[in-house]
């Protein structure tokens, strides 16, 4: 007869080693992102100073700065944002309220799962081919802001559509049943009813995208964004009639992630600060997108009780 | 019991909203929403069409003047050489390599991450540690490159004496808990999606935390699990900016990860970099390499796809 308590002693010891390893391994995720983060600030800290964001880039490390670079991220991500939320707002709508089951919505439901999967640099390429065939058709199609922002934008779809379906889905169909009995229509019910009520999701889904789009390098260095560039897009508000220009629109430009890649690709030392330094930046940046769409996300659930 | 015919009710006005002018206008109004959303809804399929196209249409050039043969079965990639070689072995050598390495971190730390966070860890823990982890998946790829070439391989060099400062193993290893979270995370979400009673017919039968989770968990939620590495498998083939920065770009036919080596992905980036005229078969090439990169995750993603459409099923 076995000795029953020692065999639940033995029993109770392995789940106690596999919680110490479960704990060790949790904490290892956590600490290789404490890590990296310090790395980052030694090497970085440094050189982080109001002269590094109001340079442009130079020949000297200590004299380069990242002022074309943050202006030509955040234009690209205001064309990102035009171009993948209402696009992916609209997506998430019909696949939720309006498609009927069949075929062709299986289908769109299995490519947008796969879109999520394909590499960022794939878009690279597909932009990269849709340039060349505009220019053969003769379109003034440049290798410019517009291109890269639209490109980022396909590539964060699926983000914002899947975050918008979930949204769409807490929403209790009793909602959509008390606006039909009130006589609204399918139009009605989406703007003033399901649109509204899943704003807090989609805000979480955008933030989301954005940050991812911010860091993306690899398919604008497909389409060619500039790693040495002196200039700024031009801007949009002139002072001459009609006062809106959409010339940066078509402008060459540059972006942290490029520029980062640019001087880490440097053998020289100093130039590796810098990259550590645009480092900083751009994962404040998306730190601090993750942490706003994380309270976000936290705030609407605890606020909804349907 | 008597019954009535019931009384025949007479319209006090005439119907009239059935010819008002306001109602053809939300008809059109509801008809433009409706094509609208329907547009919207196709989009995913148009550029799924449009990538398909533009690497088809772009890779027949490259076909037309190397054999598929050639480029499928080729050990030598030697693009920019007077004689160039097309034979893309030792790309998908390297990001063989790349992957495998990542995925032996990947895999196991995300799998009994999973565990932990599903099965052990306390609701406090599991509400803190989870965003927490998922920020590790938010990190820009090129600062992981940087860390990957700045702090992993001079790291390694330590241990292994006589280990180039570009390698296969300090990008993949970076790769690796790069992808923790995307395997952690799905997994974790499979694991809860097991129900409570088949939990607790185990603890009834003496079973303790870890032979539960071992013997009835992980096999109810495998599936799940499945999906989840081949989500993470896929994830890291098309991994780019990591392997452009700390895994070199020279291509080298070897399955030693303490070697350096272009994968498919840092060919892609090395040539972007470069200024090829449009024409040229250089050019073209980069065309082939991201079709054949394509349809590598295309599988993939199609069959993770199954397995969690399976386990959506199951319970």
């Amino acid at each position: 007869m076995p000795d029953v308590s020692q065999l639940i002693r033995y029993r109770k010891r392995q789940d106690l080693v596999f919680n110490l390893i479960g704990l060790a391994c949790t904490l290892f995720g956590i600490l290789a992102l404490v890590v990296l983060l310090a790395d980052l600030m030694i090497d970085g800290l440094p050189r982080l100073s109001w002269q590094f964001f109001t340079s442009w880039p130079s020949r000297f490390a200590s004299r380069a700065g990242i002022l074309p670079a943050w202006v030509g991220s955040l234009c690209v991500m205001s064309v990102t944002l035009v171009a993948a939320v209402p696009l992916g707002i609209a997506a998430a709508v019909y696949l939720e309220e309006y498609a009927p089951k069949n075929w062709l919505t299986a289908l769109i439901e299995i490519n947008i799962a796969n879109l999520a999967g394909v590499p960022s640099i794939i878009y690279g390429l597909m932009a990269l081919g849709i340039f060349y065939g505009a220019a053969e058709l003769g379109l003034g199609l440049k290798r410019g802001i517009l291109l890269a922002g639209v490109t980022l934008g396909l590539l964060v779809l699926p983000i914002v559509i899947v975050t918008t379906r979930e949204a769409l889905r807490s929403i209790p169909s009793t909602i959509r049943e008390a606006a039909y009995a009130a006589g609204a229509t399918k139009w009605q019910v989406v703007r003033y009813h399901l649109v509204p009520y899943s704003l807090g999701g989609i805000a979480t889904g955008t933030i989301i995208a954005m940050s991812r789009a911010v860091g993306e390098t690899a398919p604008l260095i497909t389409i060619g964004a500039l790693t040495f560039i002196s200039y700024l897009p031009p801007s949009p508000i002139q002072s001459k009639s009609p006062f809106v220009s959409f010339e940066w629109l078509q402008s060459g430009f540059t972006v942290l992630p490029i520029q980062m890649f640019n001087w880490t690709s440097r053998p020289i030392a100093d130039f590796q600060q810098n990259a550590a330094a645009t480092g900083l930046v751009l994962i404040a940046f998306t730190l601090t997108m993750n942490a706003v769409a994380i309270v976000v996300r936290y705030r609407v659930r605890k606020k909804l009780k349907w | 019991m008597s019954t009535t015919a019931p009384r025949k009710i007479t319209r006090l006005r005439p119907r009239r909203t059935a010819q008002s002018p306001g109602r053809l206008l939300r008809e059109i109004v509801e008809w433009i929403a409706a094509s609208g959303f329907f547009l919207a809804g196709i989009s995913s399929i148009v550029i799924t069409a449009a990538i398909v196209f533009v690497l088809v249409y772009e890779s027949l050039g490259f076909f037309r003047e190397v054999s598929l043969v050639e480029f499928l079965t080729g050990t030598e990639w030697m693009p920019q050489f007077a004689d160039p070689k097309y034979g893309i072995l030792p790309l998908i050598c390297g990001t063989l390599v790349t992957t495998a390495v990542a995925l032996s971190v990947a895999l196991p730390v995300g799998t009994i991450v999973a565990i932990y966070l599903s099965e052990f860890a306390p609701f406090f823990l599991r509400e803190i540690v989870k965003p927490v982890l998922e920020l590790l998946s938010a990190v820009p790829t090129v600062v992981y490159g940087y860390f990957a070439l700045k702090f992993v391989a001079p790291l390694l060099q330590l241990v292994i004496p006589g280990l180039p400062t570009f390698n296969m193993l300090s990008a993949g290893l970076v790769m690796g808990i790069m992808i923790i979270p995307y395997v952690s995370s799905l997994s974790e979400d499979a694991m809860r999606s097991v129900p409570m009673l088949l939990r607790e017919g185990s603890y009834a039968l003496g079973g303790n935390r870890l032979w539960t989770s071992l013997r009835v968990v992980i096999p109810s939620a495998i599936s799940g699990i499945g999906a989840a590495y081949i989500l993470g498998i896929s994830r890291a083939i098309g991994e780019t900016m990591i392997v452009a920065i700390a895994a070199g770009m020279q291509p080298n036919f070897t399955l030693n990860p303490t070697q350096p080596a272009a994968t498919i992905t840092a060919y892609i980036v090395e040539v972007s970099l470069g200024d090829l005229p449009h024409a040229s078969i250089g050019y073209a090439s980069i065309f082939a390499a991201g079709f054949l990169l394509f349809c590598m995750t295309l599988v993939f993603n199609i069959g993770g796809q199954m397995l969690r459409r399976r386990y959506h099923q199951a319970y």
